[in-house]
């Protein structure tokens, strides 16, 4: 190695003790957590499984998958799916408008947005399927289960996505517009309005390629959509409709995140 | 300007400014946008069977539900801990793996350190397609596999954790300015030293707090893994509800909401120290 460079590179900080403390820290939690897992390798039965599941993906079953005209087939859950994420996504982005006002400290006082932060959080922290199953006694099991707690448990991300816009406003434009002499309605109407507008609908876009994601789980618990098909195929060992249903999702899920993608690049771009 | 097909029906109005000059602007397209939105609405609506007038008369059985889980049952909490250690051992083990195998995918995805156009397109598609599935999807097939237990969450995790600390590295490593990595190599320095010296203290700090991120959002996934049968907290969720025993599901969920606190904190200040 070069005598300048060297010298160069013995310039930088020394934190070693830092690191190999770190690095310590760190080993005796993978150690922990090595003992804690059960590590199972493959048996006999959980590799014939799997090569049955690569078969089902490889071969599958084509009818079942192409049914476009019947209630039961892959397009239709899959539609079902998507209709549950997207009024999931719709409630959700219309009740996280108040909340979120609530919580940006440039609104209401400090208290205030510091209860409805909490509020939020705990809202967040109780897992979805708990939400489904709590729905379930509401409205029995299907479609609008799910809708209702893709509802709720979008309320926290989107809302929390909404604060950061409503923070950032230019208040600039405001201030011109105050100047120029604009009543209250023309400037919420000219001037906050647009810039509200693209922002919320770009982050509403990104939740609804995660609800698309979590309403496939919402029907393992019953809640609609085409996990309880999958879960149902699994049981019964039919892996050419374990296939289909896999292959329909994944072929879904990359659509909609490159068409999601296209889309928020164009709203952020005007 | 160049004209679409919508400007093509909504003609754009075209305003005359003082000094004589024609300025046009383009009709506005959230009409176009409102009426997609109400259209899709509706079609979901019905689809999905809402009926908003069963909120009104059946909706207090959810509010009942949430009150049943106060005050929470503690003395519940002594069965909670074995679990809740599971979970945490789960998505440690899961995100250190996957964290780890992360780094050679992106390497192998990154057009700037491999050129090789086949070879990154086959890693990209690979880590795109593991990041569709689901978690709980992957967990419900690796138990299958594996058996029920924690090792099938592991591998859930871990393949969640490897495709999107993949993804997010390989887009990271392809923007990094490879100036300073050719400048060590005019030096003198050797393809592995110039990447030591130049790429690792680049990439090495987004790495960590990608993976310190990953691993929050684990913790959240883990615990409803049990639900499959892949071990932890969810498995006792599971249990609890079927049997309507709020009060200790409520416990569960108190212990989860501090402990996954607790852990947002820690990763979140290491995350501000690396930035």
């Amino acid at each position: 190695m070069n005598k300048t460079i060297q010298v160069q590179l013995e310039k930088e900080p020394n934190r070693k003790l830092y690191l190999s403390t770190i690095g310590l820290i760190l080993t005796a939690l993978l150690v922990w957590s090595i003992l804690g897992v059960n590590i199972t390798g493959f048996s006999q039965r959980g590799l014939d499984i799997a090569s049955n599941i690569v078969l089902g993906i490889l071969t599958p079953d084509l009818e079942f998958l192409l049914d476009f005209t019947s209630g039961g087939g892959v397009p239709y859950l899959l539609f079902e799916t998507i209709a549950i994420a997207f009024l999931g996504t719709i409630f959700g982005s219309f009740l996280a408008i108040p909340i979120s006002f609530l919580m940006s400290p440039s609104v209401v006082s400090k208290p205030v947005a510091f209860i409805t932060r909490l509020v939020v959080i705990f809202i967040r922290t109780i897992p979805s399927l708990v939400y489904g199953l709590m729905f379930i006694r509401v409205t029995g099991p299907g479609p609008y289960a799910g809708v209702l707690t893709m509802s709720l448990t979008s309320i926290g991300m989107i809302s929390r996505l909404y604060v950061d816009v409503i923070e950032n406003l230019d208040r600039g434009i405001l201030e011109a517009m105050t100047s120029m002499g604009c009543t209250t309605y023309e400037k919420i109407r000219y001037g906050i309005m647009p810039q509200l507008f693209s922002n919320f609908l770009s982050v509403t876009i990104y939740r609804y390629d995660m609800n698309l994601r979590d309403a496939t789980i919402l029907g393992l618990v019953g809640a609609g959509g085409i996990g309880a098909p999958l879960i149902f195929a699994m049981r019964a060992y039919r892996w050419n409709e374990v296939g289909s249903i896999l292959i329909g999702l994944v072929i879904l899920i990359l659509a909609v995140e490159i068409f999601s993608n296209k889309l928020r690049g164009k709203l952020v771009n005007g | 300007m160049n004209e679409t097909f919508y400007d093509k029906i909504f003609k754009p109005k075209t305003y005359t400014l003082s000094n004589g000059k024609e300025v046009t602007k383009r009709a506005s397209r959230t009409p176009l946008i409102l009426l997609i939105v109400l259209i899709v609405t509706v079609i979901s609506w019905e689809v999905t069977n809402v009926d908003l007038s069963v909120i009104r008369t059946r909706g207090n059985q959810f509010i009942v539900i949430l009150l049943d889980m106060f005050p929470p049952n503690f003395n519940f909490l002594d069965n909670i801990w074995g679990p809740l250690f599971d979970t945490i051992q789960m998505s440690l083990l899961g995100s250190i793996a996957g964290a780890v195998l992360a780094i050679p995918f992106a390497l192998l995805s990154s057009s700037n350190i491999i050129r090789n156009r086949v070879l990154n397109g086959f890693f990209k598609l690979a880590l795109s397609i593991l990041r569709t599935l689901p978690t709980l999807v992957s967990a419900l097939i690796a138990t299958f596999i594996f058996g029920l237990g924690t090792m099938a969450g592991t591998v859930a995790i871990f393949l969640f954790t490897l495709s999107y600390i993949g993804k997010l590295m390989y887009e990271h490593i392809e923007s990094v300015d490879m100036g300073a990595f050719e400048a060590h190599e005019s030096m003198g320095l050797s393809k592995v030293e110039a990447f030591r010296y130049a790429i690792i203290p680049d990439i090495l700090p987004t790495y960590l707090s990608v993976s310190l991120y990953a691993f929050e959002g684990n913790i959240r996934y883990a615990a409803i893994l049990g639900y499959v049968g892949a071990g932890g907290v969810g498995l006792l969720l599971d249990e609890r509800l079927g049997w309507r025993d709020y009060q200790s599901v409520g416990m569960v969920l108190l212990i989860l909401m501090l402990v996954v606190f607790v852990i947002e904190r820690i990763s979140e200040y290491f995350r501000m120290k690396l930035t």
